[in-house]
């Protein structure tokens, strides 16, 4: 059998961390390969070796049975090597078409209109749908990607790497993108999938490279493999998608939202006559599409966001008009939707981030002088209990951390203040089964214990797996509050498309 | 484990070595244009030096002169690291300046100099600061850039002094300036004087070197740098982790313009004593320079400011060798141009000590091939590295 690109033997160390250990990767001609790990497993750093952003300390490539070294990107590029990156690299205010040859102008005077025929050719071809004059800024994320993957295409390469490319696409956009990768290889492209996400795996590869901790775990044949095999062979051990947990004991209730109204940054009322309480011993999941009044609802309560009219009550006592200071100190813990923006000081150590909220207090200062031994035996702590993967421990920047490790850091903060509510948002986005299935754990923990959970996901199955009770929003209304146990996915589903499943218009 | 075990990599370009090169490439440049008028580069960097330092006088002048670069650098500095850029320093300088002049003027001549020198200095830190919070309201509660609420603070400390001079300090013989402050109302010290030769040398040198251990003390250990970094490096967590973003920005901007003030005050009742109407002070802006060079940390400003110190009253001794006094800020201006392009500086470095850390990762499996030891590169501590490396250098290689 023919190999496209034969990576052998390759090793790649980064300080403290063993990234990539003796990894081999063939991939064949025309097929589409996953490569399947948890974050941080040394996917993204494998595949910039081949990409020629890193050099491998020890291995080999072979590009279509020729040794070769790619120094840097432009190498791989005249190997015919695209990759279209997690975060897209386009010029916002340019069109299609001037961002596709940005770099390929050919001369001091360029030719758009030639440039634009082949683009379109191109996107015919492959069924992109993408009009080369349409400006950036203007289209959907899902055209955008599909923009860079013209890019790669325009500069005629046939081995393409897509780099978690559903992370930011609806369901929609991804049965899309699933065609197009179809499409590809029926043309012959070769093509790289790195993932976590076994659902795509089934759905658009041929076999799958999995590997572990820096290391080669197996290659799989994917439709002789079942999901459960590759979770286990990912995460190293069986994986229960289903989340275990006791019958709640409900207790008194700790957060109650009455006839709240909160104004969205377009200055429209986001969240109208909402209300709501959350008990100690349960979670309570709010279900609903993105940008139903999530967010809005979410910044009132944590003291981000204004409160236009209404209370929210917390422990009995009214926080509406109070400082988020104040809020953390009652006892609310707040697990923020945007980890990168809200929830770390990336440029800072994990161990300034796990006290990022509690600096001030008597322990971690005295009298405005900060104890930094105590800070650093703090974080470590937090790192050993919450198993988060760093290079250098405490003393590692939260940006070098892996988007898992970086979540894992975060519930670890906000779980060791001991909050008496926990709001969650989002708590598992763009994380691997083996981090999901930690953080449920954790999330399930605490309402053991007697604390209360306010749980907001737009998957459902994160929704149904956790909560006791699901309150469905919908245009910033309050829909309906169901047990869980009471409802089914359809019901819940209807009423997020704002139908009330007693046939009540809401 | 407190510290994560030395691992083995490659060294860094650390900020000191960046800010040599800086320096370094800075003096090669000045040589090659000296050297291109026809003159001998030595003898132009001897009269620099000459100039600044070949007496108690003179390196009392010098340490004069670098006193407000300290205290402006640090102000600079002070602003960057919480994430603001000061360029105000010229503005809150004057400020500084004119409070401390009109009180030089007015307070009592008899008053003890105990009581007399922390007065000024309060005032002037002060009305520093003030006029640094201005900026720092305006960005908190308007969002209006300080880039541009400083300049424009600039201009308006400017035309207050040009107004305030004749209104109440007037040298009636010469009537653009303020009437020279008494000696016992400046900073200036009899001691002092003594034993620098009568150099501007003065207690402001003191207070910069004290500002520089506060700020050092404020940024590193205390809750207030603490929260004042946070929002520097990301305002939406800090706001997020119940940090007061607004007030932390009007404390950062008072606290860089009090610095500043402070230089004012050294500046005009230290180091000169008088005031002259229509005139910025350069210093305000040398100072964003001084900053860069010494990588924002209080020790590296001061020793970037005695450096560019050192060049300002250098500079002078070079017309005696028919050297323009210009090639002088010409090294200036190119070592604030490599420190502002530090990146190509720090990569050259990089590069530099990842070859020559292959070579002895190449040395080193080389050696333990030798001794059939078989662990791998990484299992080392930096000591048997550092040891097998020099002993396998002269062993044949695997090719890689």
């Amino acid at each position: 059998m023919e190999y496209v690109i034969e990576m052998i033997g390759i090793r790649k160390e980064f300080p403290g961390i063993v990234a990539n250990d003796d990894i081999t990767l063939q991939v064949r001609e025309g097929e589409i390969h996953a490569i399947l790990g948890e974050n941080g497993a040394g996917k993204s750093t494998l595949m910039s070796i081949l990409f020629g952003l890193y050099h491998a300390d020890r291995g080999t490539i072979r590009i279509r049975g020729r040794e070769v070294s790619i120094k840097n990107p432009n190498d791989a590029f005249t190997l015919g090597i695209g990759m279209v990156h997690q975060h897209f690299q386009l010029v916002h205010n340019f069109t299609v078409s001037e961002n596709i040859i940005l770099g390929k102008e050919g001369g001091f005077v360029y030719d758009i209109r030639k440039a634009s025929e082949r683009i379109k050719a191109i996107s015919e071809r492959y069924g992109l749908s993408i009009e080369p004059d349409m400006v950036i800024e203007d289209i959907t994320v899902g055209m955008q990607q599909r923009v860079e993957i013209l890019k790669m295409l325009y500069r005629d390469a046939d081995i393409l790497i897509f780099d978690e490319p559903t992370a930011v696409l609806t369901p929609q956009e991804i049965d899309e993108l699933m065609q197009i990768m179809r499409n590809l290889a029926a043309e012959g492209k070769s093509i790289i999938l790195i993932t976590h996400k076994l659902e795509e795996i089934k759905a658009v590869a041929d076999r799958c490279t999995i590997i572990r901790r820096g290391k080669l775990i197996g290659v799989v044949d994917v439709k002789e493999a079942t999901p459960a095999e590759m979770a286990a062979m990912m995460v190293g051990r069986p994986v229960s998608f289903k989340v275990e947990k006791a019958p709640a004991a409900i207790g008194e209730p700790i957060l109650e939202i009455r006839n709240l109204s909160v104004m969205s940054a377009r200055h429209v009322l986001g969240v109208k006559d909402f209300s709501l309480s959350v008990h100690r011993g349960e979670i309570v999941g709010i279900a609903g599409v993105d940008g139903n009044g999530q967010s809005e609802l979410i910044e009132a309560i944590t003291g981000l966001r204004r409160v236009e009219s209404g209370s929210i009550l917390f422990k009995g006592q009214d926080i509406a008009g109070i400082s988020i200071r104040k809020r953390n100190e009652l006892g609310m813990g707040h697990i923020p939707e945007d980890r990168q923006k809200r929830g770390l000081i990336l440029g800072a150590s994990l161990s300034d981030n796990m006290v990022i909220k509690e600096f001030y207090k008597e322990g971690f200062s005295h009298y405005g002088i900060l104890d930094y031994p105590r800070i650093q035996d703090y974080a470590e702590e937090i790192i050993e209990k919450f198993d988060v993967r760093s290079g250098e421990g405490a003393d590692s920047l939260a940006g070098k951390l892996s988007g898992g490790n970086q979540q894992k850091a975060i519930i670890g903060r906000e779980i060791e203040s001991n909050p008496d509510l926990l709001i969650a948002v989002q708590p598992t986005r763009g994380l691997d089964v083996g981090a999901i299935e930690f953080i449920h754990s954790q999330l399930v923990k605490e309402r053991d214990n007697g604390k209360a959970v306010l749980l907001v996901s737009f998957e459902l199955d994160e929704i149904f797996n956790l909560s006791d009770r699901i309150a469905v929003i919908n245009a910033g209304r309050l829909i309906d509050v169901v047990d869980t146990d009471d409802t089914d996915v359809n019901a819940v589903g209807l009423m997020m498309a704002g139908i009330k499943a007693t046939g009540g218009d809401a | 484990m407190r510290k994560s075990a030395g691992t083995l990599e490659a060294r860094k370009a650390s900020p000191l070595l960046v800010s040599l090169s800086a320096v370094f490439l800075g003096i090669i440049a000045g040589s090659i244009f000296i050297i291109f008028i026809g003159k001998n580069p030595f003898d132009g960097f001897e009269k620099i030096l000459f100039g600044a330092l070949s007496s108690r006088r003179r390196i009392g002048n010098t340490l004069g002169m670098s006193t407000q670069l300290i205290l402006i650098g640090l102000s600079v500095a002070f602003a960057f690291k919480t994430g603001l850029f000061n360029i105000g320093a010229s503005g809150q300088m004057l400020v500084g300046g004119i409070t401390g002049s009109i009180l030089a003027y007015y307070l009592p001549m008899d008053m003890p100099r105990v009581v007399y020198l922390p007065i000024i200095i309060i005032a002037a830190a002060a009305a520093g600061g003030f006029w640094g919070f201005i900026s720092g309201l305006l960005k908190a509660k308007f969002n209006v850039h300080e880039v541009v609420s400083t300049i424009m603070l600039n201009w308006i400390a400017y035309w207050m002094v040009y107004d305030f001079i004749p209104r109440f300090i007037i040298d009636p013989t010469i009537s653009v300036k303020s009437k020279p402050i008494p000696l016992e109302h400046t900073l200036r010290a009899e001691w002092l004087r003594n034993i620098t030769g009568f150099s501007t040398l003065n207690y402001g040198f003191f207070i910069a070197i004290a500002m520089a251990v506060i700020v050092w003390f404020i940024l590193k250990k205390t809750t207030l740098g603490f929260s004042l970094k946070s929002v520097g490096s990301n305002r939406f967590c800090a706001e997020y982790a119940g940090i007061n973003v607004s007030g932390s920005i009007m404390v950062s901007m008072a606290i860089a313009g009090a610095l500043s003030g402070l230089a004012g005050l050294t500046y005009y009742c230290g180091y000169s004593e008088i005031m002259e109407m229509g005139k910025m002070p350069n210093e305000g802006f040398d100072g964003i320079a001084v900053a860069l060079l010494g990588n924002c940390s209080p020790l590296g400003v001061f020793f970037s400011a005695i450096f560019f110190g050192i060049l300002k009253m250098g500079r002078g001794s070079l017309a005696a060798t028919g050297i323009p006094t210009e090639i002088a800020d010409t090294i200036i201006a190119t070592v604030i141009y490599f420190t502002a392009t530090n990146v190509l500086l720090s990569a050259f470095w990089n590069e530099r000590f990842r070859q020559s850390f292959e070579k002895k990762e190449e040395a080193a499996s080389a050696a333990m091939k030798a001794n059939g030891d078989a662990r791998s590169i990484s299992e080392l501590s930096r000591k048997e590295f550092e040891s097998l490396s020099k002993a396998g250098r002269h062993l044949p290689k695997e090719g890689r």
